[in-house]
């Protein structure tokens, strides 16, 4: 059972003030086979990108190793001076977020309207 | 996959399934689906079965980086054992065990880079089952046993 190819697909929202926002919407799995894909979509950001939202909604599959590269996307993402918001996440993984503490440097939100909102 | 019943009345072998994974990355999603069907087949809420998946997935992915060492001719056992109140499931692998204790996450250290970003698997297993403990056995190989019992609460 080879691992579902993780998907990143990065749109840009305009912002009701402001910045605009870029999105990271993230399909498919989310393991350690992920790296190319999160972290290289990531680092392809250009450096003026300060806003950023998490898009968890059509994410099938997600494990430790893959909530460890958001991590390394976080740690990259405070070097920039770049302000992560997530949503899409379903429950359980909300649980799991909040457990490793995550939620300290991104908050959860239940949808993408909240989550843009977030910025203004 | 081997299911298996005995007679034996109280005992966690009342009825059982068996499966073998190569010690390959994404197999852990056949033991991760299957203890999901089981649990909601003994009827356990959503809210466990999503508990236990990730128990077992990272159960299961432990079992083959660090216990086989991705070694595909090493295969990782996966026991799901069924009582009237109470899921078993025993993962197996060649290797001695785990090397320290299951610590708590600290995502600060974490952000700070003086925490591998890596290592939360045996901390969420602790967190999102019921019972677990791991077990050391070597030359013969070590396992996870984890246990979610009906009617116990959610994290």
């Amino acid at each position: 059972m080879p691992e579902l190819v993780t998907r990143v697909t990065v749109e840009e929202l305009p912002a009701l003030s402001g910045e605009r926002i870029t999105v990271l919407r993230f399909a498919g799995d989310v393991t350690s086979a992920s790296q190319p894909a999160v972290i290289g979509t990531y680092e392809d950001l250009p450096d003026s990108v300060k806003r950023i939202l998490l898009d968890f909604s059509k994410v099938d599959y997600l494990n430790s190793s893959g909530i460890a590269l958001i991590i390394q996307m976080m740690i990259a993402a405070k070097k920039r001076g770049q302000t992560i918001h997530s949503f899409g996440l379903s429950p359980h993984f909300q649980k799991v977020f909040t457990m490793v503490g995550i939620t300290k440097y991104t908050t959860l939100h239940p949808d993408e309207a909240s989550a843009s909102a977030a910025f203004n | 996959m081997a299911l298996s019943k005995n007679g034996t009345s109280g005992d966690r072998s009342n009825s059982s399934i068996e499966l073998r994974l190569p010690s390959r990355l994404g197999y852990e999603k056949v033991a991760m689906n299957t203890a999901a069907s089981v649990a909601r087949l003994m009827g356990f809420s959503e809210e466990r079965v999503d508990d236990l998946k990730t128990a077992v997935a990272e159960a299961c992915i432990n079992a083959m980086e660090h216990g086989n060492k991705l070694d595909e001719s090493l295969s990782v056992g996966v026991v799901l054992s069924m009582d009237a109140n109470s899921l078993e499931v025993k993962v197996t692998d060649n290797g001695e065990g785990p090397q320290s204790k299951t610590g708590t996450p600290d995502i600060d250290k974490k952000m700070q880079e003086e925490e591998d970003a890596r290592g939360m698997g045996m901390f969420l297993i602790q967190a999102l089952v019921d019972e677990v403990e791991w077990v050391s056995s070597p030359p013969s190989g070590s396992y996870a046993r984890m246990v979610i019992h009906l009617g116990h609460p959610p994290v």
